[in-house]
């Protein structure tokens, strides 16, 4: 049977870089609700990731992400100076330092991916949403987090994407292909969307039309979260979502704003911001070593 | 650092805003033992500063833990809000 809902897999390294010149490895893990990301970092420079599905263990979540980052770059744990924990399975990753939220690393890890010109931060994960405001140096000011139902989260967009047989990936482009925006299905729980859904695709609604109303219901669904923290630009997305264009398009609408391009993996800014966490403990450590 | 601890769902939205650049102010926060519920709690947050905050247990039915304070008539001021020096706590609902 296609599993519709699932995403690409995949990590990545610098072939460019060796590690061996760095002076300060360090690693972020974010054992998500749905998904987990580790990512290296050399010296503050983004060195390698992995991004893949969470399994039924936390703690082989992270070993098998760290694993599949340091895959084919000579790197082993040992040679990584401090690591952090972040997501749901924060206090569940077996080889790091200490744990931190995932607000506070996303806030990091965004300053770090868009610049330091982001003041909204907002984070369309697996099963939450959060919106975070941050200063220029990426430390968290406000914060607010949906994570009691999955409306709005990224698991929904997965259980829609399996509903209409359509991948996960063009769910947002085939979403944008309707000649009008039609009213947005319910936004408080994905299972009455989702049987709502059923009764449109039962009354003569195209795939494209049905997703443009649940893309629609999930954007205005986050804005009222995005309304309640308060909103100032520049305003950047992480996360899944930040992928759907069908999502990011209505976001960008409702608010009057346009979200920042981004040319890194949405889904690692938690571990990135992890990993930038570290960097500064371990300068910490190595200053208080007298190193 | 305004901390929105609690849940949006179909009856509405339910959160308590904790001001934690106020909140890190006072010594004794007598906002905890004011909460007839243990609500609230004293945390090392992620910049190792010690502030109040919603505990794990509550923060997905707070609405519910926050009831017997909130009657329907004749709602007497919050005793969590009454106690807190700063003016750091405030309910969304």
């Amino acid at each position: 049977m296609a599993e519709f809902w699932r995403w690409k897999e995949y990590n990545w390294h610098d072939e460019n870089k060796d590690w061996r010149d760095g002076e300060l490895i360090t690693a972020g893990v974010d054992v998500g609700s749905v998904s987990s990301q580790a990512v290296i970092v050399v010296d503050g420079e983004l060195y390698a990731y992995s991004n893949m599905r969470t399994g039924s263990s936390s703690p082989e979540s992270a070993n098998n992400s760290f694993n599949w980052a340091i895959e084919g770059t000579g790197l082993t744990l040992d040679d990584v100076g401090f690591v952090i924990g972040t997501g749901y399975g924060r206090v569940n990753v077996p080889f790091s330092h200490k744990a931190i939220t995932e607000i506070a690393c996303h806030a990091r890890g965004a300053n770090a991916m868009y610049g330091p010109s982001v003041r909204t931060v907002l984070d369309m994960g697996g099963q939450d949403c959060k919106v975070i405001r941050c200063d220029e140096k990426g430390k968290v000011t406000a914060f607010a987090m949906n994570d009691k139902c999955a409306a709005g989260t990224g698991r929904g967009m997965e259980v829609f994407a399996d509903l209409l047989a359509i991948p996960i990936g063009e769910v947002g482009e085939l979403s944008l292909d309707v000649e009008e925006e039609p009213p947005p299905v319910s936004s408080t729980c994905v299972v009455f969307a989702k049987s709502e859904a059923t009764g449109l695709l039962r009354e003569g609604w195209s795939k494209s039309k049905v997703l443009a109303a649940y893309c629609s219901a999930m954007a205005h669904r986050v804005v009222t979260l995005l309304e309640q923290v308060g909103v100032e630009e520049d305003f950047a997305i992480t996360g899944g979502i930040a992928k759907n264009s069908g999502v990011v398009t209505r976001l960008e609408k409702e608010l009057g704003i346009k979200a920042l391009p981004f040319d890194t993996d949405t889904q690692i800014a938690g571990a990135l911001g992890a990993a930038l966490f570290a960097q500064n403990l371990l300068r910490k450590k190595l200053a208080k070593a007298g190193k | 650092m305004k901390a929105h601890y609690g849940y949006k769902d179909g009856a509405g939205d339910f959160f308590i805003i904790i001001d934690t650049d106020n909140c890190i102010e006072c010594a004794d926060h007598p906002c905890i033992p004011a909460c007839p519920e243990s609500v609230l709690e004293i945390i090392e947050d992620d910049y190792e500063d010690m502030v109040c905050a919603v505990t794990m247990d509550h923060r997905k039915k707070i609405k519910y833990s926050c009831a017997p304070c909130k009657p329907d008539r004749d709602r007497p001021p919050l005793l969590c809000v009454t106690a807190c020096p700063k003016n750091a706590l405030e309910h969304l609902w």
